[in-house]
């Protein structure tokens, strides 16, 4: 095995946006089979501790790629690219608009104990979150475009904030 | 996550929480958002015939820190000129709230909002460039 590996390479996959997930999950589970603690119990300590060591790799690696947000984040980084720079807060401003009114929304929602208005946003949200996603895929593996893919991603995590929030204002109802 | 006792006095008590009509002419409008935590914070600022910054009102949704952050820079800038409110620096509003080091965006994001609402009031009337945060907005 080849630490220098990046986390596609270590699954056999395609550095895309667009995975097998199937193939992913096969993938992963044959390494965690082939490192597994109890193949090394009679090892020397040194493989004992290489083989932990990879073990934590490929999980890390595996949780990064099983999710849409890291995998793009991930795949940005491959680029150079840090996405989530938190001394970037330029957003387009009819996008931070809709967010305001968004979670003005949510509020008033929740004040008014509003269960309808709560699933009409959720749907709203979700939708946008979906259309997001697609919109992630052709900036990534289609068109190649970075710095559009990097823009869509933070817009994705505002609306995975908000999701987030939603589901904080359904459990505050109950 | 302990919250430094300033921190929690404008986010119980927050200054100046509301909005400015935005068309009005004397009134400048900063947006800006924090895509690692998901925060967005509206500052507005109220200028009169002098240059000075009469009033200042916000609307923040985020944690303690951006809340309290926010609310500090409107109480600050009120009286200010523009020029004084553009050189707000983050590191003092982090200084003031005694921000944690992980908290540190949320002075910046304060920061970029005046920045953002002097720039749009100053694009109003004519006068200077754009203001556009940290970093140049991705052109496509």
């Amino acid at each position: 095995m080849d630490f220098n590996q990046d986390h596609f390479a270590l699954f056999g996959l395609t550095p895309t946006f667009a995975i097998d997930a199937e193939a992913l999950d096969r993938a992963y589970r044959e390494l965690q089979t082939e490192i597994h603690p109890d193949r090394f119990a009679h090892a020397g300590e040194a493989e004992q501790r290489l083989a932990m060591q990879w073990s934590t790799r490929t999980n890390e690696a595996y949780q990064t790629l099983k999710s849409p947000f890291a995998r793009a984040k991930y795949l940005l980084e491959l680029q150079g690219i840090q996405a989530m720079d938190a001394n970037n807060t330029a957003m387009p401003a009819e996008f931070l608009m809709q967010q305001m009114e968004w979670r003005e929304s949510l509020m008033a929602a929740l004040a008014a104990a509003d269960y309808a208005g709560l699933q009409a946003l959720e749907q709203a949200a979700k939708a946008e979150a979906e259309r997001l996603l697609d919109l992630l895929a052709a900036d990534l593996d289609a068109r190649r475009d970075y710095p559009a893919a990097s823009e869509t991603l933070r817009k994705y995590r505002f609306l995975e904030k908000f999701l987030a929030d939603i589901d904080n204002a359904y459990a505050e109802l109950e | 996550m302990s919250y430094s006792e300033k921190v929690l006095d404008h986010y119980e008590n927050p200054r100046n929480v509301g909005t400015f009509n935005k068309d009005e002419a004397g009134v400048g409008t900063g947006m800006v958002g924090a895509p690692a935590c998901g925060d967005v914070m509206k500052l507005q600022i109220r200028v009169n015939d002098q240059g000075v910054i009469e009033d200042a009102k916000f609307k923040t949704y985020g944690c303690g820190s951006a809340i309290a952050s926010s609310s500090l820079v409107t109480e600050w800038v009120k009286g200010k000129t523009l020029d004084e409110a553009m050189s707000l620096k983050n590191t003092l509003i982090a200084e003031e709230l005694a921000l944690p080091p992980v908290k540190i965006h949320c002075s910046i994001l304060a920061e970029d909002a005046i920045k953002a609402a002097v720039a749009d009031y100053r694009q109003k009337h004519g006068g200077g460039g754009e203001y556009t945060a940290c970093n140049p907005p991705k052109e496509h």
